[in-house]
C-alpha cells in the first residue's frame, strides 16, 4: 500500500443556506458536517438534494444557492482539498489507464519528468488491483474494473476529503463488496463523504449515517454502527443496523 | 468483403448504364457506352491523369486550408466567449450566401489559377468543419468538467486535455462531410474560369462534342472523390481508435 503523510484530518462544515432548484425549495439552512477522518453516509429518497450538497461542498454548480458557507475545522477553505468520486467512471477513452490516473497532474501542467508520480500511479494501481493494466485503455475494461480505476485515480489526488456519489451503484453484488472493502481500506483516515442508495453499502463503510428527507431537506440523528469498516456483511449486528436504516428510509419516503 | 460489395455495385451501375443505351439507343454524343468511356480514358489518359493531379492538388489544399480556418473558428469561439457572438454570424453567412454566386468573384479576384479554386473548397467546407467541431466543443460530458474542476485543472487546461479531445469525434464527422463536397468547390471553381483541371476538361470536352472524354473526366472525379472520402474515413479511425462504431447489430 502506498502510505499517505499528507493528511491531517479536520471536519467540513457545510451551512447549505437557501438552494433553489426548478422552482423547488431543496434546502433552508441546512447543516452538515462531516466528521474529521470519518466516513459519513448520506441516503435519502431521490431528487431530495443529496448530490446537489455533495456538488455544493464541492464548489460546482448547483440550481439557485443563496448565502451556502462550507467552512472547514482547521480554518482553510476546502477548495482543491476535496477529491470527487461519481457513479459513473468518467475515464477518459482517448487515455490509458495509468494516464486517466494521472490526470490530475496532466490538468494542472505539473511539471518534472513525472517518475515519481509514475511509480506511485503503478503502486496505486497495484493496490486496487488492476497490476499490468497500465497500458490498457479503458473501453478493454470491466465495470468493476473501471471503477477500480476511478478509485486509484481518486487516490492519486491524495486529498484530506473525499467525496463519493453513489460510486459502485452500477456494479453487480460481488464486484460492489469488493469494491467497498478496497475504498474502505484506502480511505482510512480521511474524511469521506458516502452519498448511497444502499443501506447495507452504508452500514458497512459509513462511521455516521443519515438519512435526509423532505423539502426542503432536514437530516435526522445520524446512526452511529459499532466496529470498524469495512464491516462484515453477513454479521448480525450489521443486519439488525441495515433492518433499522431500511426502516428509517421507508418513512423519510413517505 | 467490403471491397467486394463495392465491387459488385460499381460493376452492377456499369451493366445498367450499358442497358439503358441498349434499350434508349441513345447517340453517343448523348450518352455513350460504357466501353466507348472505357477507350476514351485509355486515349486521354495521360490529359486526364495530368489534370486530376491538379484538381486533386486544389481539393487537398482546400481541405486542409477549410479545416486550419474552421478548427481555429471553433476552438475561438469555445474559448472566448464574445468571439461566438462575433463569428457565428460570419459563419451563417458563409453558408448562407450559395458558394456557386462567389465562384466568378473569386476567378476575378484570384486569378485562373489554384488560388481561386482552393478558396472555394475551403468556404466550401468551412462551414461543415467550423459547426461540427464548435458543437463537439459544447457538448463535452459534464462529469468530466466536474472531474476537471475538482482537480484545479484551469480553463486553458480544460479546453486543452478535455474539452478538444472529447470533440474530435465530432470534428471527424465534419472532416467527412467536407471531404464529400470540397471537390465540389474545386470543380465549380473550374468551372467558372480556368485553363486546367477535370472541371475544365469536362467543359472544354463537352463544347466539342466529346461526350465520352467528358464522361471519361467524370469518372475520373468521381474516382477521386470516393478514393479521398474513404483514405480520410480510414485516418480518421486509426486517430480515433477509442471512437467506437455502431456495434453491428444496431447497423
Amino acid at each position: 500500500m502506498v502510505s499517505f503523510d499528507s493528511i491531517s484530518p479536520f471536519s467540513v462544515s457545510v451551512d447549505a443556506g437557501s438552494v433553489e432548484f426548478g422552482g423547488m425549495t431543496l434546502f433552508a439552512d441546512l447543516d452538515f458536517t462531516l466528521a474529521g477522518g470519518h466516513t459519513t453516509c448520506l441516503l435519502g429518497p431521490s431528487g431530495v438534494g443529496k448530490s446537489t450538497l455533495l456538488r455544493l461542498l464541492l464548489g460546482l454548480e448547483t440550481g439557485t444557492t443563496n448565502g451556502s458557507v462550507v467552512t472547514c475545522s482547521d480554518g482553510k477553505p476546502l477548495a482543491g482539498r476535496a477529491a470527487l468520486m461519481a457513479q459513473r467512471d468518467l475515464l477518459f477513452p482517448w487515455l490509458n489507464v495509468a494516464e486517466n490516473v494521472l490526470l490530475g497532474s496532466r490538468l494542472r501542467g505539473e511539471a518534472g519528468d513525472g517518475t515519481d508520480r509514475r511509480a506511485r500511479a503503478r503502486q496505486l494501481l497495484a493496490d486496487v488491483g488492476l497490476d499490468g493494466w497500465a497500458e490498457a485503455m479503458p473501453d478493454t475494461l470491466s465495470g468493476g474494473m473501471r471503477q477500480r480505476a476511478a478509485l486509484a485515480r481518486t487516490l492519486m489526488e491524495d486529498r484530506p476529503v473525499v467525496l463519493m456519489d453513489e460510486p459502485f451503484s452500477g456494479l453487480d453484488v460481488v464486484t460492489r463488496l469488493r469494491l467497498q472493502n478496497l475504498a474502505a481500506e484506502t480511505l482510512r483516515g480521511r474524511t469521506v463523504l458516502l452519498v448511497t442508495h444502499d443501506p447495507l453499502e452504508a452500514i458497512r463503510l459509513g462511521e455516521r449515517i443519515h438519512v435526509m428527507a423532505g423539502r426542503p431537506a432536514r437530516l435526522d440523528e445520524p446512526l452511529e454502527p459499532a466496529g470498524r469498516p469495512p464491516r462484515d456483511a453477513a454479521d448480525p449486528a450489521v443486519l439488525e443496523a441495515q433492518a433499522v436504516l431500511l426502516r428509517r428510509l421507508t418513512e423519510a419516503a413517505r | 468483403m467490403k471491397l467486394a460489395r463495392g465491387l459488385v455495385v460499381l460493376v452492377g451501375l456499369i451493366v445498367l448504364w450499358q442497358v439503358v443505351v441498349w434499350l434508349t439507343e441513345a447517340k453517343p454524343w448523348m450518352l455513350p457506352a460504357p466501353a466507348a468511356v472505357a477507350r476514351a480514358w485509355v486515349s486521354h489518359s495521360g490529359a486526364l491523369l495530368s489534370h486530376a493531379t491538379l484538381t486533386a492538388a486544389e481539393i487537398l489544399l482546400g481541405l486542409l486550408a477549410g479545416t486550419v480556418l474552421g478548427s481555429a473558428s471553433a476552438l475561438c469561439m469555445a474559448y472566448f466567449r464574445p468571439a461566438r457572438r462575433w463569428l457565428m454570424p460570419v459563419l451563417v453567412v458563409s453558408q448562407a450566401i450559395p458558394v456557386f454566386a462567389l465562384a466568378p468573384l473569386l476567378v476575378l479576384w484570384l486569378g485562373y489559377g489554384m488560388a481561386s479554386k482552393v478558396a472555394m473548397a475551403t468556404l466550401i467546407i468551412y462551414f461543415p468543419v467550423t459547426a461540427a467541431f464548435h458543437d463537439g466543443l459544447r457538448r463535452t460530458e459534464p462529469g468530466w468538467l466536474d472531474l476537471a474542476r475538482t482537480m484545479n485543472a484551469g480553463r486553458w487546461a480544460v479546453l486543452r486535455h478535455v474539452r478538444v479531445p472529447a470533440a474530435l469525434p465530432a470534428l471527424a464527422s465534419g472532416l467527412r462531410v467536407a471531404t464529400a463536397v470540397a471537390p465540389i468547390g474545386a470543380v465549380i471553381g473550374e468551372w467558372v474560369g480556368s485553363s486546367a483541371g477535370l472541371g475544365f476538361m469536362m467543359l472544354h470536352a463537352n463544347a466539342r462534342m466529346q461526350v465520352d472524354v467528358m464522361f471519361a473526366a467524370l469518372v475520373t472525379l468521381a474516382a477521386l472523390a470516393v478514393g479521398l472520402y474513404f483514405a480520410i474515413d480510414t485516418l480518421l479511425r486509426r486517430a480515433l481508435p477509442w471512437q467506437p462504431d455502431t456495434s453491428p447489430a444496431i447497423d
